[in-house]
């Protein structure tokens, strides 16, 4: 049973539905071993939005902060996407790429070990 | 016309069951619609023992005696400026959460109680409800007169009702009770009657009234001592009710076990924010958060569910994951928190030498491994004039509505990621406990207000943070938040103590 409920067949009304973001779906993106960053951080974009405008645009503001955000060689670094490996794309749309509405990205970059080597 | 000197025990009876009635022409049923829905099985309500018998004429005499101790201390507080006793003024940052964060709660508490003190087929639970709900309405008011003095005299107190309603981290304390209060009674009842009051009240209340005395905070002393004897009461209530519905048929202790394991991993997420006021908010810390999980749920609670296990009930689920969780939860709150400071209707900052000295030596096997470094960086950036605040928003969970800031227990380094697709749509939890909940009863948590989702969609004002902060939440931007240092708080309390 999908709820337990008195009022039956109750149906609940989907609060993040894509529809509701005005255009926009939502795109988490969190850097592993890295947490100056207390958790992801969650992106409205448009789901034509290229990767290489996540990349070179959307992330910088807030990742760039990270002392070690300079040193990130992103031909070695690592993703996944919704828990499997991922190979972006950088001039395809975000949508086009399987990189859907909440969809989770994470990158790994597994020589910077973080501030004072700690995860930080 | 009874006469005129009852004993208790006879005004206790009138009271209660002779004030019952038998339905002889309408449908019971419908005059308690809310008993059945859950699957609970009442099978005789005459089985319940009374855990106290108060009439309602005791029940005034004792409050209104307690009432005229306590405004007569809140008088001498304000009398005396009390406000100028206490240790530091970072303390009164743990207030204004305490006020925005849980007084509400007080307040949901009188709600929850005043309705399954109607809905309850059984008259002696009926009236025991109806006292809480009233006790818990006291509570919200005096703890709102306990504080009302500080309002005067430093900033962020200002609109704690309306703050509740829409401040990003508030939305965890408020869907918490929104939670249980869209339970059925019975649910309602394990979630706050048992789970909460019976076992983490105590981590709420003790360390932090104690925390109010270690910081010459009489007003919130005064308070907590004046709830106490409720709250045994309260405490006393979800004990009868856990044992009552177990006793009354098998097929509840499955029902009874999945709330339990429901409803300790929420409070146990909700008590992420005591454990940050504990270890970094109190200037004289009463002890760690570590040692109060250790003596009051660790032992407390292990006795107990000692107790419950003739029931067939066993320790609440994740149990393991809960007592690794103690040696990191408060780092990384008070780091959310910091690295949120912009955002946040109270002061944060980074804690003192000796500060970090006392966490290394009560946390000897993770906070100089793990999280001094942080405060490093943090120092070293405040140092250069860059104090760090974050500029994007946080992912939040679903479940319990906090930034995705915890981690694996056994790999503290990675953020805990759980996720679960349901009709098509993607959600998010910060652990396994979050995750169940979400699975068990989906269709309740799709309509989460999950407030980062909320400002993207436009529903918050904005466009941008500071936007959002000043119209939708009504904060003093530049005066309830930022750092402690250099805050109006801090000029204000100087000048008072004529330093520099």
């Amino acid at each position: 049973m999908p709820v337990q409920a008195i009022t039956p067949d109750y149906v609940g009304d989907i609060k993040d539905r894509i529809e509701n973001f005005n255009g926009n779906q939502v795109v988490y993106v969190g850097w592993d071993h890295h947490l100056m960053f207390c958790a992801a951080f969650a992106y409205p974009l448009p789901p034509e939005t290229p990767f290489r405008t996540l990349l070179e645009e959307v992330m910088p503001e807030g990742f760039s902060l990270h002392p070690e955000w300079e040193k990130i060689d992103w031909s070695t670094a690592t993703w996944m996407l919704d828990s499997k490996p991922f190979a972006p794309q950088l001039d395809v749309a975000l949508k086009d790429q399987g990189i859907g509405h909440k969809s989770l990205l994470r990158f790994q970059t597994p020589e910077l070990k973080g501030y004072q080597n700690a995860g930080v | 016309m009874a006469a005129k000197k009852l004993n208790i025990k006879d005004k206790y009876r009138l009271l209660t069951r002779d004030l019952d009635w038998d339905f002889s022409y309408e449908d019971r049923s419908k005059a308690f619609p809310f008993e059945e829905f859950e699957g609970i099985k009442i099978t005789d309500w005459s089985k319940w023992e009374d855990p106290f018998r108060l009439t309602m004429d005791t029940y005034w005499k004792y409050q209104a005696e307690k009432e005229r101790k306590l405004y007569a201390i809140f008088d001498a507080f304000a009398q005396n400026n009390g406000q100028l006793n206490i240790s530091d003024p970072r303390y009164v940052n743990a207030l204004k959460i305490f006020l925005t964060g849980v007084s509400p709660l007080e307040y949901q508490a009188f709600q929850g109680f005043a309705h399954t003190g109607r809905q309850f087929g059984g008259v002696g639970a009926r009236v025991a409800c109806q006292m809480q709900a009233i006790d818990e309405l006291r509570h919200v008011q005096t703890q709102v007169h306990a504080m009302s003095h500080y309002n005067k005299f430093f900033d962020g107190l200002q609109d704690w009702s309306h703050m509740h309603d829409r401040v990003w981290y508030l939305s965890v304390p408020k869907s918490f009770f929104n939670d249980a209060r869209a339970a059925g009674p019975f649910e309602f009842m394990v979630a706050i009657g048992f789970s909460f009051e019976y076992v983490l009240t105590n981590l709420l209340f003790v360390p932090f009234m104690s925390g109010a005395a270690y910081n010459g905070d009489m007003a919130t002393v005064t308070f907590g001592f004046s709830a106490q004897s409720d709250e045994a009461r309260h405490m006393t209530l979800g004990l009868e009710v856990i044992k009552f519905l177990l006793e009354q048929h098998e097929d509840n202790v499955p029902i009874v076990q999945k709330w339990i394991d429901k409803w300790f991993w929420r409070g146990t997420r909700l008590l992420t924010i005591v454990s940050m006021m504990m270890d970094y908010m109190l200037p004289n810390k009463v002890m760690s958060w570590k040692e109060a999980w250790e003596v009051y749920f660790e032992e407390a609670g292990g006795a107990l569910f000692k107790d419950l296990a003739r029931y067939g009930i066993r320790m609440p689920k994740y149990a393991e994951t809960i007592e690794k969780e103690k040696e990191h939860v408060s780092h990384q709150a008070w780091w959310t928190f910091y690295t949120h400071g912009h955002a946040a209707g109270f002061h944060t900052w980074i804690p003192s030498d000796e500060e970090l000295d006392w966490l290394s030596e009560k946390y000897p096997d993770t906070f100089d491994k793990y999280y001094r470094p942080r405060w490093e960086l943090a120092k070293e950036m405040e140092a250069k004039g860059e104090r760090f605040y974050t500029k994007a928003l946080p992912q939040l969970c679903t479940i319990c509505q906090i930034p995705m800031l915890f981690t694996e227990m056994d790999d503290p380094t990675q953020i805990s990621y759980r996720d679960s697709i349901y009709k098509g749509d993607r959600y998010h939890f910060c652990s396994d406990g979050c995750h169940d909940i979400f699975e068990d009863e989906p269709e309740k948590y799709v309509q989460s207000w999950l407030p980062v989702h909320q400002i993207f969609q436009g529903n918050c004002g904005g466009p941008d943070v500071e936007d959002v902060l000043r119209d939708y939440y009504q904060m003093n931007v530049g005066v309830d938040n930022m750092d402690m240092k250099g805050s109006p708080d801090e000029e204000r309390w100087k000048k008072w103590k004529g330093v520099a």
